[in-house]
């Protein structure tokens, strides 16, 4: 049986539900093994979290140099790795670094690649949603292995448990991946809010809050979400760039979707159209987020927030 | 110093795109300058700007690189108008299907063969959306991967570059001596429109046009291939109510109804 690579994806240093979502596909293709890519000391602990998922075996690398020297680091690791074990296929989380470092080892190991794959079939062919959702794409790599970034929140999780082994490999990094040196890191500022591609749900504000996040905040607080911005409200300073969700943000793909105060720009859409659920509040009839409500209320966020988030609480207790 | 920007002519964000034959139809919509790419545009002339200036036969001067039809000749005028010294436009009818592996090559073999100290790109183009050109003309060339970046600071005399890395994992700081490949987000700064005297004086700067014969590489088919392609359907018309004061309510038994809460 074919092997498949997928490189693990932690959180606060946790194997993450995507982590989980890309086992599930990779063993569609093949045996899965999972790649750790690790800080010096810390491979065992985080191979260790890897506790859910079709994952027949683990490799840990640990260098220094996966922090000091950035993603080309990272992808001239996962490019030898590829020479060393053969595996047909790598997938990746579909965020900033996954999309970077896929086609880094793209170039390196000259495959194809898909990004933003929506779901993966057993054939190795990944299935996309483009242009704002309008249009799906069925492709397939057709040269060297395939590289596939795959949009979290899509693939329905297999969290079984499976006995991994684990081999520890050294690796030496190449120069040319070194070039970029990396002088200090800051995470991002996590409240106690779900990640925002991972989540289940999300609550997004927009122009409509004026500013004023409280009302979308408690609501997703009510809801166990994550709080999204469109880039309006990032724009305006009212809420942290990391947050925006949209063409030039981060793409989500929840469960259930609450647009609040948001009028449903294409730039919006783009990053939010293939949620599950879509809920809309807005003061403007006329808001073209209406068109994609599954549920829709014409009113004043202000006003309907609070009461919402009220009768969320009360159904919990 | 010399700065190359990479840009691309996308399909309007607001036009409706198709797709013809397994790829975008790019030939019935307007086209724009992706507007990522002002960003890049933008910050390399501000490089430049804030260590003497791009003025004819300075030091210092920025080139737009970009690939696409003839037409694309619009998108490089706009970041000449801006303040571009120069423009490379790579058409060739064998590139009309190019990925994003063949388009980061012929990207690097122009740049390698010109000599450049940085490259700054948009971090994606608003019609592919993959995100991956700039990691991998890094990749291809060998340079500097500074990607992501909320802000550049630049010392040519040292040949030095830093950037803050801005993404999901959060802010890095990092530095990496010349030449260095970069991808500027959309906070980073505000793009200038062009000028009346910026449009005319870019009416008169040249735009040199090369075909794949011309940069030494030959045409390859893609490392990937469309299948088949679908339009979704519409998403069905949902309940819309007007919020007399049971607005929040009937949210909640919407919710309780599809078991999200």
């Amino acid at each position: 049986m074919s092997t498949v690579f997928i490189l693990a994806d932690f959180v606060n240093g946790q194997a993450s539900k995507t982590t989980t979502e890309l086992a599930t596909a990779a063993a569609r293709i093949g045996e899965v093994t999972a790649v750790v890519l690790a800080p010096v000391g810390q491979g065992a602990a985080l191979a260790a979290t890897l506790t859910s998922g079709p994952i027949s075996s683990i490799l840990v690398v640990e260098n220094a140099d996966f922090q000091s020297h950035g993603v080309s680091a990272s992808a001239d690791a996962v490019a030898q790795l590829i020479a060393q074990k053969s595996p047909t296929a790598l997938l990746v989380a579909s965020h900033a670094f996954g999309k970077e470092l896929a086609g880094y080892v793209a170039v390196k190991t000259d495959s194809g690649i898909i990004t933003d794959a929506v779901d993966v079939a057993s054939d190795a062919s990944a299935t996309q949603v483009i242009f704002g959702g309008s249009t799906t794409v069925h492709s397939k790599v057709s040269n060297g292995i395939t590289i596939i970034t795959v949009r979290p929140n899509c693939i329905t999780a297999d969290i079984s448990a499976h006995a991994a082994s684990v081999e520890n490999i050294s690796l030496t990094i190449s120069d040319s991946a070194k070039k970029a040196t990396v002088s200090s890191s800051q995470p991002p500022l996590k409240g106690g809010r779900p990640e925002l591609t991972e989540a289940n749900i999300v609550v997004s504000g927009g122009r409509g809050t004026n500013g004023d996040f409280a009302a979308v905040e408690a609501f997703a607080d009510s809801l166990g979400a994550a709080v999204g911005a469109s880039r309006a409200a990032t724009d305006a300073g009212w809420y942290p760039h990391s947050h925006q969700v949209g063409q030039t943000g981060k793409t989500v793909s929840p469960q259930l979707y609450v647009a609040c105060g948001i009028s449903g720009a294409i730039q919006h859409r783009a990053g939010m159209q293939t949620s599950k659920a879509i809920v809309v509040i807005n003061k403007d009839p006329e808001a073209p987020i209406f068109e994609l409500a599954d549920f829709g209320v014409i009113g004043d966020l202000f006003a309907v927030l609070p009461v919402a988030t009220e009768g969320v609480n009360a159904r919990k207790s | 110093m010399r700065i190359a920007v990479c840009i691309k002519q996308v399909p309007d964000s607001w036009a409706e795109k198709k797709m013809v034959n397994g790829a975008l139809d790019r030939e019935n919509v307007d086209a724009v300058l992706n507007d990522l790419d002002e960003y890049a545009v933008e910050e390399a002339l501000r490089i430049v700007e804030a260590h003497g200036g791009n003025e004819d036969g300075g030091a210092h001067s920025v080139t737009v690189i970009s690939m696409g039809p003839a037409r694309a000749t619009d998108a490089v005028r706009k970041a000449l108008s801006m303040g571009a010294n120069g423009a490379i436009l790579i058409t060739d009818p064998a590139l009309a299907s190019a990925d994003a592996l063949l388009t980061s090559k012929v990207l690097a073999h122009v740049i390698n063969s010109e000599g450049f100290d940085l490259v700054i790109c948009g971090t994606e183009s608003t019609d592919a959306r993959m995100s991956v050109v700039p990691a991998m003309i890094a990749a291809r060339l060998g340079w500097a991967q500074l990607t992501f970046a909320g802000s550049v600071d630049v010392d040519p005399a040292q040949s030095k570059v830093s950037i803050t890395r801005v993404s999901e994992a959060g802010v890095d700081s990092m530095s990496a001596n010349f030449p260095a490949v970069i991808s500027v987000i959309e906070k980073i700064n505000e793009p200038r429109y062009p000028s009346f005297k910026g449009i005319m004086a870019a009416k008169k700067k040249s735009i040199e046009s090369r075909d794949l014969a011309a940069i030494g590489i030959s045409a390859q088919s893609a490392w990937s291939q469309v299948i088949d392609s679908q339009l979704r359907p519409p998403r069905a018309a949902g309940v819309k109510v007007s919020d007399d004061g049971s607005g929040g309510e009937k949210l909640v038994n919407f919710l309780a109804e599809r078991k999200l809460i």
